[in-house]
């Protein structure tokens, strides 16, 4: 198990440097002069040129910049803003809103879209599960900023439920709806998700073992047929989560939520590329982390998986 | 052979199971299979039942009726009746048939490693009986399920319990399904093609056990399988189904002696014989009939060596032959007279 | 091939109900390609799913291909006096803030949306397709390599990853971009992020496929790995994908007019959805159809393509019966 864990880590690393290279250089070397649009019509002052070049090292080749960047960040130097404030203090304010986002969304997609999966696959095919698969269906064709757009209008402008503008420092209850809305396409895939492993195991041998047993079917579905289908389910919901804290830019955006995807999204249109950076990298590893905790979970959930 | 036999538990010789004419179709959205078509066999305290036939004569179907476990939908039993101890069990409350599963009737599987739940211990599945059927604490329980895997023959049963399906061969596999089966002492085993998956001299093994175990237990046991060579040793007496009918009912010993039905004569002349030795092996020409549209007569008749008008025309009915023998062939008595 | 593997499937299925149906799909593959999908679609033609997600996909594809037909008016045409006027008989889903006909808009808007989901669907699952089909049936070292490289594009969150992509390159434009500069832009942003899933899926089918006895037999033989590959191994992993395809196309649709909405996409004098999308938020409230008909046209275009994604799955797949 320790070296399985240690193997997973060891194939973390390539994957890292790749990902944050290519954000790396495309932030930074890609446009040609990183300063272009950055300080307005006017252009940036020499003295700060010269100081963002010399901080950045950006009179060094590209692959060296992006080591000497790495260096920093794991120093804990998330650099400065144009404006001179710390980058780690923007992620410090940003990350906890984002983070209640997207598990409000992971528990609404998980408790909602594995009721209905099961509801499914117990009623069988019938009004129930056409009724589900209609609803997942248009969950996965509305996007996101149709469906927040609208839900922010009829429920905070016109019949006045919810605040539409949710704000900085943000209360659970707050973050309610935006929470929904975020999760709604990860909610149809978790019900279709649990709806097919559930037909499918319905079926296998091992069912009917148990109920020729003579187990209640109430234990047949809920230790036999659960346990089996919801492994692909949970491995699912983990990698959604570090998906969800990226997804989390258009719901953040419709809502006014002042989150990491608010955060990233300005600092692009600022071309601040100090943020832009710092907070792609801190996401890929939430990312990359949450991957593997799902390797290991879904090891842990199947005893057939070897760690070899 | 084992014709007579010195039973220990139960009353020897009541009858345990009997099942009558009973109809089974498979309704798909294209089409309306009739799977059963009047099965009617019995099975006594203490005796082996082969059910023998290829795959799709409705061996395994049976079973499953019998023990309520059909895939409903696409099966349905339209017609007949199953019995057990005399209790009519096709118009049983799910409650009453979910209380004889395990208790009074047991089911072992083709392929143990589909049938065991792959992400629980084996140890857990059998413990799982005893837990809540028994009421028994989850420790007592294990320590039964340890007891059960000896029994069945499994060497050091107290470490086993605790693994995983896939972590047994395929015969101790099997050996656990067993174990699984008789937990809660059932007086009627029904083996689906107990060996087919298994290694030649894997599938001795487990026959003798479960020929063992019938013999200290006193309990019927329904052997199902398509090889008429493995249930010669232990098989009292032996059916054999074709398209939905059992067209063919005997002792085990003047089966063998000489077959009353064509298709078990072909069946016989597939199996390879030591004292035929360089011989080509005979084989049943043709397939199955579809059972959407079986054949008008007698349904044998298209592959049939001996098929005249008669069979085309007229389904011969399963009659009896005198001695416990019956068989559905118009020439029956010609079979088994002539030579 | 028909009568008697049809008497065999019924048959055996009372033994098992899914074994049969596996077995003949196998048989079926190893002999003869044509069976699987000539069996798809004899059952697809009876699917409503299909029949009716088939119709609006015809009906969307026509449209874009000659929205003259369908709206001969100009999209840009704007007429102020008749700005924000609700629906009627003359202009059938009404007008914007700037007097433009929304119902001729959104008819020329569709051609965006169909090229660029198209295209990127198609840059995403060749790439995709390419290298899981060399990952899977190599395996090995090249797998390993494979998937790493593949790991790194997952590791980009999609909408941020294509955000960062998209602005880096229109800021090193001057002035404003050119439309097939832009839509190019689209397209390969969303098809570099997207083709490590196609990747996967196919890998995955490339492995199951090789292990097939007949590839064992081709290899025995001494036929080369090219001929393995594209005769034996990738005919047989064509179902998955193509499911994911069509799936796939309703999503990059969605995302395109997400893209859009960002004010990273399209931009003016182009028409699109995600942009009559993003120009209605101020006038939603006194405005409503300048979001109605735009976004209710969208998302039955993605509907359609999953809902034909889901038809062909569930046709190719003889679990799902």
């Amino acid at each position: 198990m320790g070296r399985y864990i240690l193997r997973r880590l060891l194939q973390l690393i390539p994957v890292f440097i790749g990902t944050t290279f290519i954000i790396y250089s495309l932030v930074w070397a890609i446009p040609g002069n990183p300063f272009a649009g950055l300080c307005g019509p006017r252009g940036c002052p020499p003295s700060f040129v010269e100081q963002m070049t010399e901080q950045y090292n950006l009179d060094k080749p590209l692959p060296v910049q992006y080591v000497l960047y790495l260096g920093q960040l794991f120093q804990g130097n998330f650099g400065e803003t144009f404006n001179g404030i710390e980058v780690s203090t923007l992620i410090q304010n940003a990350y906890p809103v984002t983070i209640k986002l997207a598990t409000i969304a992971l528990v609404f997609e998980a408790v909602i879209g594995i009721a209905a999966g099961i509801l499914t696959a117990l009623r069988g095919k019938g009004f129930v599960d056409n009724l589900v698969l209609a609803a997942t269906l248009f969950l996965i064709a509305v996007p996101v900023f149709v469906s927040g757009f609208v839900i922010q209008v009829v429920l905070g402008v016109q019949l006045d439920w919810i605040n539409p503008s949710v704000g900085s420092d943000p209360t659970i209850g707050e973050l309610l709806i935006p929470g929904f809305v975020l999760g709604s396409l990860s909610m149809a895939y978790i019900a279709r998700l649990t709806r097919t492993a559930m037909f499918e195991n319905k079926r296998a041998d091992y069912i009917r073992t148990a109920t020729a047993k003579g187990l209640t079917p109430r234990r047949v579905v809920s230790v036999h047929m659960l346990r089996n289908s919801l492994i692909p389910v949970i491995t699912f919901i983990g990698t959604d989560f570090g998906a969800l804290m990226g997804g989390a830019i258009v719901t953040e955006g419709v809502f006014n939520i002042h989150g990491i995807g608010g955060l990233v999204y300005q600092a692009i249109n600022k071309q601040e590329g100090v943020t832009v950076t710092g907070v792609v990298t801190l996401l890929v590893l939430v990312y990359l982390l949450m991957n593997l905790l799902v390797d290991i979970l879904y090891a842990a959930l199947d005893p057939r998986i070897r760690y070899d | 052979m084992s014709a007579t036999d010195d039973n220990t538990g139960g009353s020897p010789g009541a009858r345990l199971l009997e099942v009558e004419d009973l109809h089974v179709e498979f309704r798909t959205r294209e089409s309306t299979a009739s799977v059963l078509n009047g099965v009617s066999y019995h099975v006594d305290a203490g005796e082996t039942l082969a059910v023998l036939g290829e795959s799709g004569s409705g061996k395994s179907v049976t079973a499953q009726a019998v023990m309520g476990i059909l895939d409903t939908p696409p099966g349905f039993v339209t017609k007949g009746s199953i019995r057990y101890r005399g209790e009519e069990l096709l118009t049983a409350t799910e409650e009453r048939r979910r209380g004889l599963r395990g208790e009074n009737m047991a089911m072992i599987f083709q392929d143990a490693l589909s049938a065991l739940n792959p992400v629980y211990s084996v140890g857990f599945q059998i413990a799982e009986q005893f837990r809540f059927r028994r009421g028994m604490s989850r420790r007592d329980a294990m320590t039964k399920a340890a007891e059960m895997l000896d029994l069945v023959k499994i060497p050091n049963a107290k470490q086993r319990v605790k693994e995983f399906p896939h972590q047994f061969s395929g015969g101790m596999r099997q050996r656990a399904m067993i174990a699984m089966s008789l937990a809660l002492d059932p007086d009627l085993l029904i083996a689906d093609e107990p060996t087919t998956a298994l290694d030649v001299t894997v599938q001795a093994q487990i026959m003798d056990l479960l020929d063992e175990l019938r013999r200290e237990r006193g309990m019927g046991l329904i052997l199902i399988t398509h090889d008429l060579g493995v249930v010669a040793e232990v098989a009292d007496r032996i059916a054999v189904m074709y398209a939905g009918r059992v067209v063919e009912e005997s002792d085990a010993e003047s089966l063998y002696a000489r077959p009353a039905h064509p298709y078990t004569e072909g069946l016989m002349a597939s199996i390879p014989r030591l004292d035929q030795k360089g011989e080509q092996l005979a084989s049943i020409k043709g397939l199955p009939p579809n059972l959407a549209a079986i054949p008008a007569g007698c349904p044998f008749h298209p592959r049939c060596h001996r098929a005249q008008q008669e069979c085309r025309e007229k389904l011969p009915e399963l009659h009896e032959l005198g001695a416990g023998r019956r068989s559905a062939c118009h020439f029956a008595e010609e079979l088994i007279s002539s030579d | 091939m028909t009568e008697s593997t049809e008497t065999r499937s019924v048959g055996e299925r009372t033994t098992s109900p899914e074994a049969p149906a596996a077995d003949e799909r196998e048989n079926r593959q190893s002999t003869k390609q044509v069976g699987l999908w000539g069996d798809a679609w004899r059952d697809l033609r009876r699917r409503p799913l299909f029949v009716i997600s088939g119709v609006i996909i015809l009906l969307l594809l026509a449209i874009a291909a000659f929205p003259g037909l369908f709206a001969p008016g100009d999209p840009q045409a704007q007429d102020l006096s008749l700005a924000r006027e609700g629906p009627s008989a003359q202009a059938w889903f009404g007008y914007d803030v700037l007097g433009r006909d929304i119902y001729t808009r959104v008819i020329h808007g569709a051609r965006a949306s169909i090229v660029v989901g198209v295209l990127s669907t198609l840059v995403a699952v060749l790439i995709g397709s390419f290298v899981g089909l060399l990952a899977g049936y190599f395996g090995g070292k090249t797998d390993s390599f494979l998937a790493r490289f593949a790991e790194i594009f997952l590791g980009l969150p999609f909408v941020l990853g294509a955000i960062v992509i998209l602005s880096v390159f229109n800021a090193g434009i001057e002035g404003s971009p050119g439309t097939v500069r832009v839509m190019t832009q689209v397209i390969l942003t969303i098809g570099v992020l997207a083709w490590p899933i196609s990747m996967r899926i196919m890998r995955s089918a490339a492995i199951a496929a090789k292990q097939q006895d007949y590839v064992n037999a081709a290899k025995a033989l001494g036929a080369s790995h090219s001929r393995i590959i594209f005769k034996h191994v990738l005919p047989n992993c064509l179902a998955p994908v193509m499911v994911y395809a069509t799936i796939a196309l309703g999503q990059f649709i969605g995302l395109e007019a997400t893209l859009s909405y960002l004010g990273l996409g399209l931009t003016s004098p182009v028409v699109s959805w995600g942009m009559m999308i993003s120009d209605s938020q101020q006038y939603i409230i006194s405005t409503p159809h300048m979001l109605l008909f735009p976004a209710g046209f969208l998302v039955i275009t993605v509907l359609a393509f999953v809902m034909l994604g889901d038809a062909v799955r569930d046709a190719l797949d003889p679990k799902q019966k």
